[in-house]
Order: structure tokens, then C-alpha cells, then sequence
């Protein structure tokens, strides 16, 4: 591995002593609540994810009216889904098409729109992914099994400033028959950040 | 600042590998420093801007090897220890006894320190934008060039982008806060967020890939009328 931060950390405990040792004494001042923690963790781990932004692609294909309205104004259409939070200021919601893939980055950080697609997966932080994508998309898209045709414009969005970005995917040939629920099931995380496509 | 954290265009980290089946959290302690931090967001001690520059703060090395949460850790224990809530000392301590299996724990020191905050140093989180409108200085399709800068401290403007011309693809005429003073608590300077089309020719000349650009969200104060 020469990229260390792609993956987890689970070869350094001092990090989980000194996680130990900073949640204890912030207990003990009254700086915060274990309990607090756990519902936020919890809530990350269990309540929102990419099946939330799936919603919201199967939906935008079904319905040409919510689409209009997503591509208008992306947090106000996933409210009608139920999806938003206080952490994403104003979603722009980027549609691909048969002559235009668009794909998301942070080179700066790893900003992602939590309330909408969860928390990002580790190679969407890691250094590898931050340094590449705004250089070399099509190489690594093509590393990553997206290999575009050379007609296919390719638009990276670097979200550095707080407003985040959502691909919407192409709907896959062949899915006219599928009901809304079951062409969530069709879209994966990684065609909503522009890595993939999705396939029926 | 010209930090290891402005990772756009360097060379040099392989390639990029996906984990089937990745699980939110690879361990518990990353699990605890995303809700501990989660939790401290609400407590008026800091905002994201100041917590995204301690983390550009980090030696370079510590950078690249602590990890996304590491850096958040990291982040945490510094900015507690800045605002006189937890010193380093009482974390280093409390360290040491847990590494070491002490029994009793020591409790943290009883002396002064920041918290409870003082009313006078409660601080908003977030809130990046506030419900006005401002007047735009550029109009979409206005060509504008990112300005040639290179602040010490915290900057949204990427250095891939510095001195490069684009055209202005949306206005986000928002009032928003602009990260470069808040972190440093010189004011919120509000105004528009622009999101910049910049071809791939013009960020990388020859080694550019074609038919390719990359947008980019610019405050604007970033950015500078072409004048040609």
C-alpha cells in the first residue's frame, strides 16, 4: 500500500487511547454526553446513506416534474423525500447525460453530502482519489471500470465551498417495466458521486 | 495556506483502491471521534472554519499517515487545548494512566479553565450562508481569472486554480460567509459563491486531458475581472 490513508487505521490503538482519553475527560468537565455520541454514530450508521440519494435518482426518473425541481433546487426536492439536515447549505444536483459525465471531488478536504448519500467511503478521502481527479478524470475513471468514450464530456465538480453536488445517473436501457422502489435498488453510491454508471 | 491538504493535481499516490462492503466506520475509535466532534459542533466552541484549518496545520508526514479521523482527532485535541478547555498535559496524562492499566484514573485537574464557555466566546458552527440576497459582482458566462494569491492562513482557493481564467457557470448569490476570515475570526465578509468552469487545458497545458473541465465553487474575493 503506498497510500496510507485510503484505508482504515486499525494498526495504530494509540489513537484509540488517545480517543479514550479525550472523550473520558470531556465526560467527566460535562463538555458533552456519551449518550449524545452514540446517537450521532448511531445515526450515520443506521438512519441515513446512499439508499436516501437512490430515492431520489429513482424518483427524478420516473417523475419529470420532481426532476424539473431538482435540477432547480436539489435540497428542496430531497426535503420532499424526507432527506436533508442541517449540515448541506444547497445541493446542485448535476445530471449526466449520453454526451456529458460529471463525477465529484474535494481536493481540499472531502466534502460530500451527508444528509443525502452518508458519509463518504475512505477512497473518496484519500489522497489518491483528491490529487487525480481534478488532473486526470478519464485515466482514472477508466482505473476505477468507467472507461467513458472519448466524445463524452467529462465535467469534475471540486466542491470546496459548502455547496455539494449529486450526480445524477443515466437511467439503464431496459428498466421501463421496473417500478420506482426497484430501480433505487439499481443505483449504487458510486453513480451518485459519478465513478459508475448505473446498470440494470 | 500552501498546505499537503491542497492535494489537486500532485502526483505520486497510486492508485485508487475501493473496499467491497466498506462499513461506515473501520473502528470504534473512529466512530467516537466523528460523534465526539459531531457533539462538540453544537457547543458554540468553535466553527468549521478554524476546524478545518487546524487540520491543515498538521505537520505534513502526520497528514498523509494519520488518516481522515486522525486528522479530526488531532484537530479536536488542539482546538480543546486552544480554547483552555483541555489542556494538553491533562490528555497526555490521562493517556499514559489508560495505556498503562492506572487504577484509580486521575480525575482532570480542578482549576480555571474555558469551560463553561463565557458568553462573549460562544461561537455559530456553521451557518454559511445567511437568508439575504447580495449583489453579484460577475454574471454568468463573464470570463474571471482566480486570483494569484497566497495566503498564510486558511483559503478555499485551490492552488491548481490560482491565476487560471474561467468562465463563471452559476452565481450563488447567497449571502455567504467567507471561510478565509472567519477561521480567523476577522468577520464573516459575506458575498457570492461562484461555480467557475475552468478547461482542463488551462489548469494542466500539454498534460491535459481533452474534452475535459473542472468547476469549481469560488467566493468572490477570489476571483478578478479579465480584462482583455
Amino acid at each position: 500500500m503506498t497510500d496510507m490513508d485510503t484505508t482504515s487505521n486499525q494498526g495504530k490503538p494509540w489513537q484509540a487511547v488517545r480517543t479514550e482519553a479525550v472523550e473520558s475527560l470531556l465526560v467527566e468537565l460535562g463538555v458533552i454526553d456519551s449518550a449524545r455520541v452514540d446517537e450521532f454514530v448511531r445515526h450515520y450508521e443506521e438512519k441515513v446513506g446512499p439508499k436516501g440519494g437512490a430515492r431520489v435518482v429513482a424518483r427524478a426518473w420516473v417523475d419529470a416534474h420532481f426532476k424539473q425541481r431538482l435540477l432547480a433546487d436539489g435540497l428542496a426536492a430531497c426535503a420532499e423525500l424526507g432527506l436533508g439536515g442541517p449540515e448541506t447549505e444547497k445541493l446542485h444536483v448535476v445530471e449526466n447525460t449520453p454526451t456529458v459525465h460529471n463525477v465529484v471531488v474535494c481536493t481540499l478536504c472531502s466534502c460530500y453530502p451527508w444528509p443525502i448519500l452518508g458519509l463518504p467511503p475512505a477512497w473518496y478521502k484519500s489522497s489518491a482519489y483528491r490529487s487525480r481527479m481534478v488532473r486526470e478524470p478519464r485515466r482514472l475513471l477508466a482505473e476505477m471500470g468507467l472507461s467513458l468514450d472519448p466524445s463524452v464530456e467529462i465535467r469534475v465538480w471540486d466542491s470546496v465551498s459548502e455547496i455539494r453536488y449529486l450526480v445524477l445517473p443515466e437511467r439503464p436501457a431496459g428498466t421501463e417495466g421496473l417500478s420506482e422502489e426497484q430501480l433505487a435498488d439499481l443505483v449504487t453510491r458510486d453513480a451518485m458521486i459519478g465513478v459508475a454508471k448505473v446498470t440494470a | 495556506m500552501n498546505g499537503i491538504h491542497d492535494m489537486g493535481g500532485l502526483h505520486g499516490f497510486g492508485p485508487v483502491v475501493r473496499e467491497e462492503n466498506e462499513p461506515v466506520f473501520h473502528s470504534y475509535w473512529e466512530s467516537r471521534v466523528f460523534g465526539i466532534t459531531q457533539v462538540l459542533d453544537t457547543k458554540e466552541i468553535w466553527n468549521l472554519d478554524e476546524h478545518r484549518h487546524e487540520i491543515e496545520l498538521m505537520n505534513p508526514a502526520d497528514y498523509l499517515t494519520a488518516g481522515y479521523y486522525g486528522r479530526w482527532l488531532f484537530a479536536m485535541e488542539r482546538l480543546l487545548a486552544r480554547k483552555d478547555i483541555l489542556r494538553a498535559e491533562e490528555v497526555q496524562r490521562r493517556v499514559d494512566e489508560l495505556s498503562q492499566g492506572v487504577q484509580p484514573l486521575s480525575p482532570a485537574a480542578s482549576c480555571a479553565r474555558g469551560w463553561p464557555l463565557a458568553p462573549e466566546r460562544r461561537v455559530r458552527w456553521g451557518a454559511w450562508r445567511h437568508d439575504q440576497e447580495v449583489t453579484p459582482r460577475f454574471e454568468v458566462g463573464e470570463r474571471v481569472r482566480v486570483r494569484n494569491i497566497h495566503p498564510e492562513g486558511h483559503t478555499r482557493v485551490t492552488a491548481y486554480a490560482r491565476g487560471k481564467v474561467g468562465v463563471v457557470d452559476r452565481v450563488n448569490a447567497e449571502a455567504w460567509v467567507f471561510p478565509d476570515t472567519r477561521a480567523h475570526y476577522r468577520g464573516e465578509n459575506t458575498q457570492a459563491v461562484y461555480g467557475v468552469r475552468i478547461v482542463a487545458s488551462e489548469l494542466w497545458g500539454p498534460q491535459a486531458e481533452p474534452n475535459a473541465s473542472v468547476y469549481i465553487d469560488l467566493s468572490e474575493d477570489h476571483l478578478e475581472a479579465v480584462t482583455e
